[in-house]
């Protein structure tokens, strides 16, 4: 268990590394990220519909949005020069393969939203510090599975045509169950209400994820093995 | 050898065809009309047995993954592919049967109620992916793919149901596969369960024509 972990970990320092001397897509996700932000604000009739009722849904959809986007770059980098082949070679197990590579995912996606919340507080005015720490709970509860099975797809559709357009179709209806939550939790949470309230949102989210970061895990192999 | 199955589906087909011929006449002439909903109810005996197939299509392809990825065996994939195919028919029928009773009954064509959002997502399970089996060249890598996403697509489905039902449902409660009694008149509740199984039939009829084609490609 311990070299499985200790192996997971170096694909996931090596991916990290990898993305902190470049900063390509990490800036990429970033100004995205900002940018559908702008379009939510001129996408809406701030006249009809307060920020406040609204702030859950652009929240979500930017995450969402900015988490498939950034799903896309886990294996593309290991196409060039069959870098797949080299770590597939390498004397590590797949699952600490797809740890890692889904631990580097989640880093990714953690820090796009930490930047993109900001952003939202500066842009709409919702405060969320108030909640912050339930907030960054649900952030988390809803993005692992999620997160999981994107991982998992973009091990395969990197090797498929139109791979761009292929993990958003196939990706999205994996997101209707932790989107639904997550907005209902922030909603009651921005809305003043404890998180108490949405114990049952969290358990289904929690459930989600148990299942599908497991479910993962022991079909990855099925994607990369020769 | 890819001659025989084509041909004994095609028998099965027709014979589904004008047995659903039959479930047509018997439901429009020999079951009685429902009170509150009037003619428009006679769509559910084509409507649930529709569901049913769809639903068993995902089953079945979440079955030949598995199938497939345990025993290596080209055939799982190609029943797999089959029931795909024919889920996304059956789907599609389902998807717009539902309308047509909705509109007169709810007084509107679609709600994002439970069951409907799940069918659709359903839907959209079927379609990606076979654009991703058409989408992979190599026979033994679109197999393996097609199975990863049936498997997660299966298991999905009852995380889909369960949260759009706690966010909200308007569909009409189950009638038949519930704890207590089926609260159907017996003439109707017949009615809906031959039809179930001529649906059957026919899912098995249409799965071995469409199998019998991917036999074939695969041997060229």
């Amino acid at each position: 268990m311990s070299e499985l972990l200790r192996h997971a970990w170096l694909v996931a320092r090596k991916d990290l590394q990898v993305e902190l001397r470049s900063r390509t897509a990490f800036t990429l996700a970033l100004v995205f990220t900002a940018l559908v932000l702008v379009v939510f604000e001129y996408g809406r009739d701030p006249t009809a519909v307060p920020t406040r009722d609204l702030a859950p849904s652009i929240l979500w959809v930017t995450f969402s949005f900015a988490a498939v986007l950034a799903l896309n770059r886990a294996f593309q980098a290991e196409l060039e020069n069959d870098a797949l082949e080299g770590l597939l070679l390498a004397p590590i197990s797949r699952h600490s393969l797809f740890w890692g590579k889904l631990a580097a995912n989640l880093v990714f996606v953690a820090l796009v939203q930490v930047i993109g919340l900001v952003l939202f507080v500066l842009f709409f005015n919702v405060p969320v510090w108030r909640v912050w720490g339930p907030l960054a709970a649900v952030m988390a509860l809803a993005s692992l599975g999620f997160i999981a099975v994107g991982t998992l797809f973009s091990a395969m559709v990197v090797r498929t045509r139109f791979a761009e357009l292929m993990l958003p179709v196939l990706l999205l209806p994996f997101l209707l169950p932790p989107l639904i939550a997550a907005v209902t939790i922030t909603a009651q949470l921005l809305g003043g209400r404890p998180l108490s309230e949405g114990a049952g949102w969290l358990r289904l989210l929690a459930a989600y994820d148990v299942t599908f970061v497991a479910l993962a895990t022991v079909l990855f192999p099925a994607t990369v093995t020769e | 050898m890819t001659r025989a199955p084509s041909q004994r589906g095609r028998w099965i087909t027709a014979i589904a065809l004008l047995a659903l011929a039959g479930v047509y006449i018997r439901a429009l002439g020999f079951t009685p009309v429902e009170a509150a909903q009037g003619p428009a109810q006679k769509i559910f005996y084509l409507h649930v047995p529709a569901a049913w197939a769809a639903m068993m299509s995902m089953a079945l392809v979440g079955l030949g993954g598995i199938l497939f990825l345990l025993l290596k065996d080209e055939r799982y994939d190609r029943f797999a592919a089959a029931s795909a195919e024919v889920g996304t028919v059956f789907s599609l029928v389902m998807l717009t049967t539902g309308p047509l009773w909705a509109k007169p009954i709810w007084g509107t064509w679609w709600t994002w109620d439970a069951r409907l959002t799940l069918t659709l997502m359903l839907f959209f399970l079927f379609v990606g992916y076979q654009l991703l089996r058409g989408a992979v060249s190599d026979p033994s890598l679109r197999a393996r793919y097609s199975a990863v996403v049936g498997i997660c697509g299966l298991v999905l489905l009852p995380f889909i149901h369960l949260s759009v039902y706690l966010f909200r449902t308007l569909h009409p409660r189950p009638i038949v596969l519930k704890p207590s009694a089926p609260s159907l008149p017996a003439e109707m509740l017949v009615t809906l369960l031959i039809s179930v199984g001529v649906f059957t039939v026919l899912y098995v009829g249409f799965v071995m024509q469409r199998y019998a084609i991917h036999a074939d490609r695969d041997s060229r």
